[in-house]
């Protein structure tokens, strides 16, 4: 068994850093398991943050050019803190044959940003996914995970207020 | 684990099934779940309890018709019940063993009649999180006795005698890839399980790991079996978190029975697998990204040869396949190779999973056996194009594929005849368009995603695909001339010629094949400045929106 030297110490004490520990110990600190490592980061933080990186990048004796380089080559991985709520809008080819391309605009138009931006208060970030299987109940609107099939402008805005007024 | 005890479970399961008067299952796949499913459930437990009816309420994987959603069978009739709300449970409950809600029975009978269920056999049977359900619906045990009584030569020649081919979306026979990595030296071996879904507009593959995980498990354990691997891995994407849940639970209770692990059966036989998540990146489908992926890095592939089947995962001898092709595997070795050959076109052997969606009155899952002919699948399976609108084109093989017009509706489904029609079977999406969708539009959709998608390794397909989409949108605006077009189709041959992996090399088929068909529609675009179908504006992007944040 080789010796692995010292480990570096989490960023900070917040107690998710434990789990993103032990992901890493479950794969034996594998160099490998970089992405798997950065998939536990973005389900604890929401994000990655050059913190988090960092410390990835460090415990699994990966150059930090190359755990940069998968946390930007991999669209899933996002580098922002996501806003209190996430309308994901599907743009799979049912949902764009069925019009999701105007319910976009008409999000981003609504919100002032555009997809794939948080608002400027931190409250709401529009998304767009590349197909959730839902294809069937196209146009697919995820309104903070919760799939939503068969979307109108209405509902969408409706929403979109909802959250706004909150 | 032996046969014996196989049987033992599947006894008992029926035993406990007996116990019920009736079986209510209720399909919680995604599209139902999204129309209130779980709702359903609920309301029809309640009703069940406060009716005293002894009833088995089961929560089952996907039913096929995901637009008449929420979906409820109810068993031994086999009552399908579509598109029920909440409120009729009690009335559902009721009509156990008296004449079925009128109202709420579905009436899909075309819709079933031309399909056929090998890989969708137990989807609305089983309760997916249940390993005992799959037992008693014969699974295992094809797994079972393959270890006991055949050697792994002879499931190969079992697969090879099937006639089966990859159903990822190249179509390469399965036997043959197998009996290369079977004879290939290096040990350990690996095989893995491609569930990297990116195709937009399709859904098989995340129904089936979702509906019927012990299924793509039984399967991928053959193959391990046959070309003499330990180690498995599947490759599901993150997109999909119900289908990793599902997965998860299935490999550990398959571990728990010892149809994973060390001494499988109590045979020589050691096999296991682990699960890797994606993270979003379409070029992950390519089988040489795919395996960089599961090694930790940028998912960019590298050029062939070697294949995977000789220095696949960490160099060593990798068999790759799709989840679909796993998931046909158990049940040609439970009935035999030349019963699977049986089944289908000339070339084109078994059944095929469609993701059936876009205009369409009936969206959804369906299994046909191949050969059929499209107009059975738009016009008979799928009920037609709903609202009074015209049938224009399916389009099959996502971002890789083409599409089909309706002149070529009695075109027999095969690899063989769509890849003549200028598309491909793909990995099983079919999305109807009608007279409102704009072909150039759909053309210029594809491109946007090949070369949002481009990993960017090498210069045709990074640089050609953001040119080619740049063509397109002057087409879309009004602003191309018809030196534009000739170039686009110069290019295209460039991009398909040149590109180093299938991403980029089949870039160019959704341009290709809408030329093909619907060059008067550019031809429109470009010398008329109008959009037939009335979708492109014809005007230079709007001035973009203000950015706040």
């Amino acid at each position: 068994m080789a010796s692995y030297g010292a480990m570096p110490e989490p960023p900070s004490d917040d107690k998710r850093w434990r789990i993103v520990n032990g992901t890493m110990r479950k794969n034996g600190f594998a160099r490998h398991s970089l992405i798997e490592a950065l998939h536990t980061v973005q389900s604890s933080f929401g994000y990655l943050d050059d913190e988090a990186i960092r410390f990835v990048a460090l415990s699994l004796r990966v150059p930090l050019s190359k755990a940069y380089g998968v946390a930007t080559f991999y669209h899933f991985f996002t580098l922002k803190p996501p806003g209190r709520h996430t309308m994901t809008i599907c743009t799979g080819t049912a949902c764009y044959i069925k019009g999701t391309d105007k319910l976009i605009a008409e999000a981003e138009k609504h919100l002032c940003i555009k997809a794939g931006h948080t608002t400027s208060d931190g409250n709401i970030s529009l998304m767009t996914a590349r197909c959730v299987g839902a294809c069937s109940r196209a146009p697919v609107v995820l309104s903070d995970g919760a799939v939503a099939g068969e979307v109108s402008r209405e509902q969408m805005l409706a929403q979109l207020e909802r959250w706004t007024v909150e | 684990m032996t046969s014996e005890e196989l049987e033992q479970i599947a006894r008992s399961v029926h035993q406990e099934n007996e116990k019920y008067d009736y079986e209510i299952n209720v399909c919680m796949d995604l599209a139902c779940a999204s129309q209130g499913a779980d709702r359903v459930r609920g309301a029809l437990i309640e009703a069940a309890k406060a009716a005293g009816k002894n009833v088995f309420i089961r929560k089952t994987g996907c039913m096929g018709p995901c637009s008449s959603g929420p979906l409820v069978r109810v068993d031994p009739e086999g009552t399908l019940y579509h598109k029920v709300p909440d409120v009729k449970a009690a009335q559902i409950v009721d009509a156990l063993g008296a004449k079925p809600v009128a109202e709420l029975q579905c009436d899909l009978n075309e819709h079933f009649e031309h399909q056929v269920r090998v890989v969708l056999e137990n989807a609305g049977y089983i309760d997916p999180e249940k390993i005992d359900d799959y037992i008693a619906r014969d699974g295992y045990k094809a797994l079972l006795s393959a270890l006991t009584e055949m050697k792994p030569a002879e499931v190969v020649q079992e697969i090879t005698m099937s006639g089966l081919r990859g159903r990822g979306g190249g179509g390469y026979p399965t036997g043959l890839k197998w009996s290369t990595v079977a004879k290939a030296a290096g040990s350990p071996k690996f095989v893995i399980c491609n569930g990297d879904e990116g195709d937009p507009g399709a859904f098989m593959d995340r129904s089936v790991m979702e509906g019927d995980p012990h299924r793509v498990l039984e399967g991928m354990a053959l193959a391990a079996y046959a070309v003499g691997a330990t180690n498995g891995y599947i490759y599901v994407r993150a997109e999909y978190p119900v289908a990793v849940a599902r997965l998860t639970t299935a490999i550990r209770e398959a571990r728990r029975r010892g149809l994973l692990g060390a001494n499988i059966c109590n045979t020589q036989f050691n096999f296991d697998i682990e699960i890797r998540l994606g993270a979003g990146a379409f070029v992950c489908g390519e089988e040489t990204a795919l395996i960089a992926s599961i090694e930790g890095q940028r998912g960019t592939p590298r050029p062939r040869p070697p294949y995977p089947a000789v220095a696949g995962l960490w160099g060593k001898p990798t068999l790759i396949n799709n989840v679909e092709t796993y998931a046909n595997i158990a049940p040609i070795i439970r009935n035999g190779g030349k019963w699977f050959y049986d089944m289908g076109s000339e070339r084109s052997k078994g059944t095929k999973v469609f993701a059936l969606t876009g205009r369409i009155r009936h969206t959804g899952l369906i299994e046909v056996p191949l050969g059929i002919k499209l107009r059975q699948i738009i016009e008979g399976i799928g009920g037609g194009v709903p609202g009074g609108h015209t049938f224009k084109a399916v389009q099959t093989g996502g971002p890789s594929g083409g599409c089909i017009p309706a002149e070529m509706l009695d075109l027999g489904v095969s690899y063989d005849a769509l890849m003549a029609a200028g598309s491909i079977m793909g990995s099983g999406g079919m999305i109807v368009m009608d007279d409102t969708s704009c072909m150039v539009n759909v053309a210029r959709f594809f491109v946007e995603f090949c070369m949002t998608e481009s990993c960017g390794k090498c210069v045709p397909c990074r640089a050609g695909t953001a040119q080619m989409h740049t063509f397109l949108t002057r087409i879309c605006t009004g602003t191309a001339t018809m030196d534009d077009l000739e170039r686009l189709v110069d290019l295209c041959a460039t991009v398909k010629e040149a590109s180093l992996c299938g991403l980029g090399q089949t870039a160019p088929n959704p341009v290709l094949s809408t030329l093909r068909y619907f060059r008067d529609e550019y031809i429109e675009h470009i010398v008329h400045k109008r959009c037939p179908a009335g979708v492109c504006t014809m005007q230079p992007a709007e001035a973009t929106v203000e950015v706040t944040a």
